[in-house]
């Protein structure tokens, strides 16, 4: 068990902090990259892909790097450290996941090597209204004639829905009279009968509503059974890669709590005179490094393969809970400043709601583990 | 970064595992998992049995019997004591007083008590809080002054745990009521609790027990060569003392090992038709409870894994916060486990309710302590406060 990293990986996380603190140095340059379509610097996308973090995970024959989950752990660390709204997680981690994971050669050559050069951004429409973190589709369902692929009915929200050049679709495989099998498709962003209506969202990140009526797609990979567990595992990853990114804002969240305490005077003396002000600010902090420790495993269990979706659970239930302590105790020790948009901490809790509803949130994950607590005596974490 | 232990750290922890719960005897660790309140007699069978074995004292000097261990190996050495119910050994002796002397003690005091000590031929407890100074330390009152050869002692300790098994005292006294800071003028002493002016007086405790005693001093006459290290420095030899105190107290094993017996009685006991540990809100509690230790767990592994030039890591106090939260949250969620059967406490062998049930709310209520000793958790969070944050 080995908890540091090795000093490749702290030049990585140099050179990424590096580069997105010269693109978001304040967050009033946030705000305004948010305040406009895409919602994401696109010149900050092309930094991230020269400096090779957009291909990271994938395989160095598809066009990565071939580095692990550590690295883009750190990634994804220093992206939610500033805030910064370039969506790494959703494109690399899990629409690039996923063709990694299922794509076919040409498939994997093609989209991935774009993805890592910063020429194709690729989105996850999976999510459905009505339904919530299911690993298998409904309301799109796939069709059949003659070889050919279409998929009918809308996803929403899709992350980068409106933005995306390709879309990665889960959809609903029906022969009549029989169970659906739900099954990944590609479908081109200028695709006929595809239409994406874009919206801004509270933490000025982008989704989209997207409809399909009939639209060409490609079926991705070759395999032709159900591919919910697929689904299942790269989720699992995104949400370790998400805990990451929360890790990243939860700490900035408490240092500039940190730092309002003590330079913030009230009654003459400064926030941190007051006890009850301190022992909060404290408790944020053991909040955070419970969850450290434990998005830090989780990461270690995908690296090693383990039980990836069961340490993803573990690291989501862990990392709700103190994003929801950490997000509404920031805003509440600054004072009425916290809840405003031109200061930063408030908007740290806005991306700390959202990562908490996209992939599962804490009672969904606390459900799931609950329902395995009679299969062991124990947890053991060095023996996952 | 990686997952898994080591090979020669796997087969270290198998090495442990198989040594306590083979050369421990079973009727001792039987009391331990029962939370029965140990005899002095097996205290002192169980300290032996480890000391034989090299596995009592393995975090101190090598020449007094230390293994050389690394900050993970002692960690898995704990962690495993605590999951298979051996009683660790006597804190006063292994973790305080015996790291104190073996550091700032004469050649003689390391001689004449370091392998006694070790043994649990001598049992010590612990001269330091007063009824005036608790979190406080530092405002203690007893006064020690230097009379020929010899210190006279004067004035009263409390929440002296165990100290009727005592055969040795360490004790913080004043020996300059005049030092500009008051931390300046305190000594450590060290003498028998046999000597003429000791008293002891038991307190009773909610859960019925009597492990803190207060003691009184009257005119105690303590030999001068008893006194650790240098005269005024006894503050330092504290926070040492302390420091050591902290480590260990996250009990992640033996949280653990209530969580086992809680999901076991779960199965026992019926509720709406069900057995309770179908439960879906039972279950819920028990899957959020186990998450929180393994964050724990994992947060311990990081702190020793960092901790091994000597100096802890900032988040050491996260360990003493959240394991004592945790220990009593195990300890109210088999409170709740019992449900009525929580209620008869004390039955003499006249009953029914099985012995977990009837502990169980005794040990709840004993288990308060744990957020209170060590450095209460206010303690450590004005240390996060203070230390990390800098507030």
């Amino acid at each position: 068990m080995e908890f540091s990293y090795d000093d490749e990986q702290n030049g990585l996380r140099e050179a990424v902090s590096g580069l997105l603190a010269r693109a978001y140095s304040d967050s009033e340059q946030r705000r305004r990259v948010v305040a406009t379509d895409p919602g994401f610097d696109e010149k900050t996308w092309s930094r991230l892909a020269e400096m090779g973090l957009l291909g990271l995970p994938f395989a160095e024959a598809d066009g990565g790097m071939g580095a692990g989950p550590v690295e883009v752990s750190i990634v994804a660390e220093e992206i939610g450290r500033v805030l910064a709204p370039e969506p790494f997680v959703e494109a690399v981690v899990l629409a690039g996941g996923l063709v990694s994971d299922l794509g076919s050669d040409a498939q994997r050559a093609e989209v991935l090597g774009a993805l890592a050069e910063g020429t194709l951004l690729p989105a996850f429409a999976h999510a459905e209204v009505g339904t919530r973190w299911e690993p298998s589709a409904r309301a799109v369902t796939a069709t059949e004639d003659g070889g050919s692929w279409t998929l009918t009915g809308v996803k929403e929200p899709v992350p980068n829905g409106a933005r995306a050049d390709l879309l990665v679709v889960s959809a609903v495989v029906a022969p009549a009279g029989a169970p659906g099998a739900t099954r990944l498709f590609l479908v081109q962003g200028d695709a006929a009968g595809l239409t994406r209506t874009g919206h801004r969202n509270h933490d000025g990140s982008r989704s989209a509503r997207v409809e399909f009526a009939g639209t060409p797609a490609q079926p991705l990979g070759e395999a032709t059974g159900d591919q919910s567990a697929a689904i299942e595992k790269a989720q699992a990853r995104a949400r370790v890669a998400y805990g990451h990114e929360a890790l990243g804002a939860m700490e900035t969240a408490l240092t500039t709590t940190a730092e309002y305490l003590k330079t913030r005077k009230q009654f003459g003396v400064p926030l941190s005179k007051f006890q009850a002000l301190t022992f909060r600010a404290a408790d944020m902090y053991v909040s955070l490094e419970l969850a450290r420790s434990t998005v830090m495993w989780a990461t270690l269990v995908v690296d090693a393969d383990g039980d990836v979706v069961a340490a993803a659970d573990r690291a989501r239930l862990q990392v709700s809970r103190a994003g929801r302590h950490i997000g509404k105790e920031a805003i509440q020790l600054h004072g009425g400043i916290g809840v405003t948009a031109e200061y930063s901490v408030g908007h740290y809790t806005s991306r700390l709601t959202a990562l908490d509803h996209l992939l599962g949130d804490g009672d969904w994950a606390l459900a799931r583990l609950a329902g395995t607590v009679g299969e062991h005596e124990t947890v053991d974490p060095l023996r996952s | 970064m990686r997952l898994q232990l080591s090979p020669e750290d796997q087969s270290f922890r198998d090495e442990m595992r198989t040594f306590f719960t083979t050369q421990v005897p079973e009727s001792i660790r039987e009391a331990v998992a029962a939370h029965r309140e140990l005899t002095k007699e097996q205290f002192v069978e169980a300290q032996r049995v480890l000391n034989a074995a090299g596995l009592a004292v393995p975090h101190w000097p090598v020449e007094w019997g230390g293994r050389d261990w690394t900050p993970l190996q002692r960690h898995i050495w704990r962690e495993e004591m605590q999951l298979a119910g051996v009683p660790e050994p006597l804190a006063f002796n292994a973790s305080m007083i015996g790291p104190v002397i073996a550091t700032f003690g004469s050649q003689e005091q390391k001689e004449r008590f370091l392998p006694a000590t070790a043994n649990l031929d001598i049992w010590w407890c612990q001269g330091f809080s007063e009824p005036d100074a608790g979190s406080d330390l530092a405002s203690l009152r007893t006064t020690a002054v230097r009379d020929g050869d010899d210190w006279v002692v004067n004035g009263q300790k409390t929440w002296t745990t165990l100290g009727q098994h005592a055969d040795w005292i360490f004790c913080l006294v004043r020996t300059d009521p005049t030092a500009e800071k008051r931390q300046r003028g305190i000594s450590l002493l060290l003498f028998p609790m046999d000597t003429p002016g000791v008293t002891l007086r038991p307190i009773e405790l909610l859960d019925g027990g009597f492990e803190v005693n207060e003691v009184f001093f009257e005119d105690v006459r303590v030999p001068a060569e008893n006194l650790v290290g240098e005269e005024n420095r006894g503050w330092d030899y504290a926070k040492f003392l302390l420091g050591n105190e902290r480590v260990g107290i996250a009990r992640i094993g033996s949280t653990k090992r209530m969580l086992v017996d809680a999901k076991e009685h779960a199965r026992q006991i019926t509720s709406g038709g069900v057995p309770l540990s179908e439960d879906p809100y039972f279950r819920a509690r028990i899957a959020e409870l186990e998450n929180e230790l393994l964050a724990l767990e994992l947060t311990a592994l990081r702190v020793v894994a960092n901790s091994a030039g000597g100096k802890p890591h900032p988040a050491s106090s996260v360990l003493k916060l959240r394991g004592s939260e945790l220990q009593q949250a195990a300890t109210e969620l088999l409170v709740d486990v019992a449900g009525p059967l929580s209620v008869p406490s004390f039955t003499g062998g006249e009953s029914d309710v099985p012995e977990w049930a009837q502990v169980s709310a005794p040990s709840y209520l004993n288990y308060r302590k744990v957020s209170i000793y060590g450095g209460s958790n206010e303690v450590q969070r004005t240390i996060i406060a203070g230390s990390i944050l800098g507030l």
